[in-house]
């Protein structure tokens, strides 16, 4: 079991000034895999994902990536990664090639085999015959599925990608993870960030981030199965009105509202659905109260609640 | 150190520098405009100021002084006065530089051995009144040395003043291009190869490129030469060019050779390219890093004896010249070009070159890390 994995970080934080950006973070991401980093804006996502690739250094905590230590051994990490970074970080006044020749020259390809891979990657990424137009002529999609290609030129084992999808349409997202499918069963290990729900539930792991803190880990079903029974559906007449009553009902931990019913999550252990319908039927709210299976935003509502800065919910 | 990896930085520095139309404007208007600028617009010697001259006299012997007054080609005549107060008001309202004034009773005066001449000058300018002064002690001292009908009253005037003989080596004719153009190729070096490099290793901070290089193999040597080595090269096609038009435009004589005038170049070449680098692993932005340039360039042009001489300065402002690259590079091209010498008479000055190149090299790659903290 030891051999499988390939991150592990223990007790890991990073300190920015008075800011916890990562707060006490353990980690284990096993081989093959397609491990998902879940968060808000700000939830320490990049600045771990730093931190594993040896960019940042991590203020306590230990890090052991591909069985090195890391950041003292981060010079020998980085010629078995590949790392997409949050913003487009090729050169926008190099053509597509002479971007990947670079990094393949940088990879410290042998030429002939960089000549190769560069051509295989031009073709296989959708761009056959765009070799010579220029990073910055791109659309978002296209420059973001240029930054894959460039960052598996070396066809690295393990693959970070902060926030990849974050700034392109559905299609070309879609797109892009099949792209990642296709690398995770030839064997790369993929750990990703987003803060799209859709997106988070493609990954065989996941790890939900809040205020740096990690605040659920498992696989997309086991997190969705945990909150069984604690996810309800409100019809109402009047949604606002009826969400206003439901917030200030106990047990209640949110209530959001889509199109003219409302998404509730409860606390565990409470009959919530009878204290609705108890408070529904003292104010007068014409509502009908119905279990729904939980989602992964749901999982995520949960979750992040629970931070010291959240006052609402008491969620073990 | 993998000379694969160093290569590929620096093609593909040049890559993105052939098509960074400014820069590469930059690269050769530079050195054309400056070199323009203080070839022919900026004299500190200037002539044809513009002048009138009152001669109220109207002897022979003052007509003789107005000729040689104007055949020095200082100043030039551009209106007529005929007494001092008009030319007061001429000067009050700038219409010119310089007023003369040839009193009535000159010729009196200049036997009895009196002040003969009166020279009013624009005192608002310096350089203009240094011109002046010199061109006021011109005639009477060379007046009376001349034989032509004043040779038995030339004898018998006691001088109001010691002849002052004034001999002006390596450059006789005052001509201020000679001077600047090898202190140009110092001032264009400094401003644009310190700016190029703070700025480019800037820039992709800012556009985030370089989170992408530090997570990549590629060595901080090998990211800091690989940038260096084009600029190095850019700065020698600058030296050049500005070689080119000072022998071709200004006859600035190369009297030493021409290999120690590279190697001078290169000195301050790489002095420069690796303050820059200093300044990069500095600055958060590309204005940041333009301020550092300035904060750098000023005292540069101020004190390495470019605009003033070394030697008349206070010692404070000498201590400092003395830390600027361009101080020491200006004693070696000077030396060179001008005075003929060889580098290994101006050794303390090259070995000062060295010493900061190093330094800051050091500095510069012990500063950059390969991290974002």
């Amino acid at each position: 079991m030891e051999t499988d994995i390939a991150i592990r970080a223990r007790d890991l934080s990073k300190k920015f000034g008075a800011l916890r950006a990562v707060d006490n973070l353990n980690l284990t991401v096993n081989h093959r895999q397609v491990y998902g980093f879940l968060g808000p804006n700000g939830s320490g996502k990049s600045t771990s994902i730093r931190m594993l690739c040896g960019l940042l250094t991590p203020s306590a905590g230990e890090i052991e990536v591909l069985g090195l230590r890391i950041p003292e051994q981060a010079e020998e990490l980085r010629r078995h990664i590949g790392y997409m970074t949050q913003q487009f970080s090729l050169f926008t006044d190099l053509t597509l090639r002479e971007n990947l020749d670079f990094l393949a020259a940088v990879q410290n390809l042998p030429s002939a085999q960089a000549r190769q891979r560069v051509e295989e990657l031009l073709q296989e990424y959708g761009f056959a015959g765009r070799a010579e137009q220029m990073a910055a002529t791109l659309s978002g999609g296209q420059k973001q599925r240029l930054a894959l290609a460039g960052s598996v030129i070396h066809k690295p084992e393990l693959l970070f990608l902060d926030e990849p999808t974050s700034a392109v349409d559905p299609e070309s997202r879609r797109d892009f993870w099949e792209k990642l499918f296709e690398l995770a069963d030839a064997g790369t290990t993929i750990l990703v960030s987003s803060h799209y729900m859709d997106e988070a539930e493609r990954c065989h792991r996941l790890a939900i981030l809040d205020h740096g803190r990690l605040v659920a880990d498992g696989s997309p079903a086991a997190l969705t199965g945990a909150l069984e029974g604690r996810t309800l559906e409100v019809r109402a007449e009047r949604p606002r009105h009826a969400k206003q009553v439901l917030l200030q009902v106990p047990g209640v931990i949110s209530a959001a509202q889509i199109g003219n019913s409302l998404r509730v999550l409860c606390e565990e252990t409470d009959d919530c659905a009878a204290r609705i319908e108890r408070a529904f039927g003292e104010r007068q709210v014409r509502a009908e109260v119905r279990p729904t299976v939980p989602s992964l935003e749901d999982v995520f509502v949960a979750a992040t609640s629970q931070a010291p800065e959240e006052p609402v919910g008491e969620g073990s | 150190m993998n000379w694969r990896r160093l290569w590929a930085v620096v093609i593909k520095e040049l890559r993105q520098l052939r098509r960074d139309r400014i820069t590469l404007g930059m690269i050769v208007g530079v050195p054309i405009v400056q070199l323009m600028l203080f070839g022919y617009a900026i004299n500190l010697n200037p002539r044809h100021l513009p002048a009138a001259i009152a001669d109220q006299a109207q002897t022979s012997g003052s007509r003789q002084l107005v000729m040689d007054l104007l055949a020095t080609g200082v100043i030039e005549p551009v209106a007529n006065a005929r007494s001092p107060q008009q030319l007061m008001i001429m000067l009050r309202r700038g219409e010119i530089s310089v007023g003369v004034v040839i009193p009535r009773d000159f010729e009196r005066r200049r036997t009895q051995g009196e002040e003969a001449v009166q020279v009013l000058v624009d005192g608002s300018d310096t350089v203009v009144q240094n011109a002046a002064i010199q061109l006021a002690q011109m005639p009477l001292t060379y007046v009376p040395a001349q034989p032509r009908g004043a040779a038995g009253r030339g004898a018998s005037v006691p001088l109001p003043q010691l002849p002052i003989s004034v001999v002006a080596f390596y450059n006789p004719q005052r001509v201020s291009a000679i001077n600047i153009v090898p202190g140009l190729i110092g001032i264009i070096l400094t401003m644009t190869m310190v700016m190029f490099t703070a700025i480019s290793i800037v820039r992709e901070r800012e556009r985030g490129n370089m989170e992408l290089l530090i997570a990549t193999p590629v060595s901080s040597a090998e990211l800091m030469l690989g940038k260096v080595l084009p600029y190095g090269v850019i700065g020698l096609i600058q030296t050049s060019l500005v070689l080119l038009a000072g022998v071709l435009l200004f006859q600035v004589p190369i009297r030493g050779s021409l290999l120690d005038v590279y190697w001078s170049a290169i000195l301050l070449i790489l002095a420069n390219l690796s303050l820059g680098l200093l300044i990069s692993t500095r600055a958060q932005s590309q204005f940041q890093a333009m301020q550092m340039t300035f904060f750098v360039f000023v005292p540069s042009i101020l004190l390495s004896g470019f605009m003033f001489p070394f030697e008349g300065m206070p010692k404070p402002a000498q201590w400092i010249a003395e830390f600027l690259p361009l101080t020491h590079f200006l004693r070696l091209i000077r030396g060179v070009m001008l005075r003929g010498a060889d580098l290994s008479e101006l050794w303390p000055d090259w070995l000062a070159l060295v010493v900061f190149i190093v330094l800051m090299m050091t500095l510069a790659i012990a500063r950059f890390r390969k991290r974002l903290d």
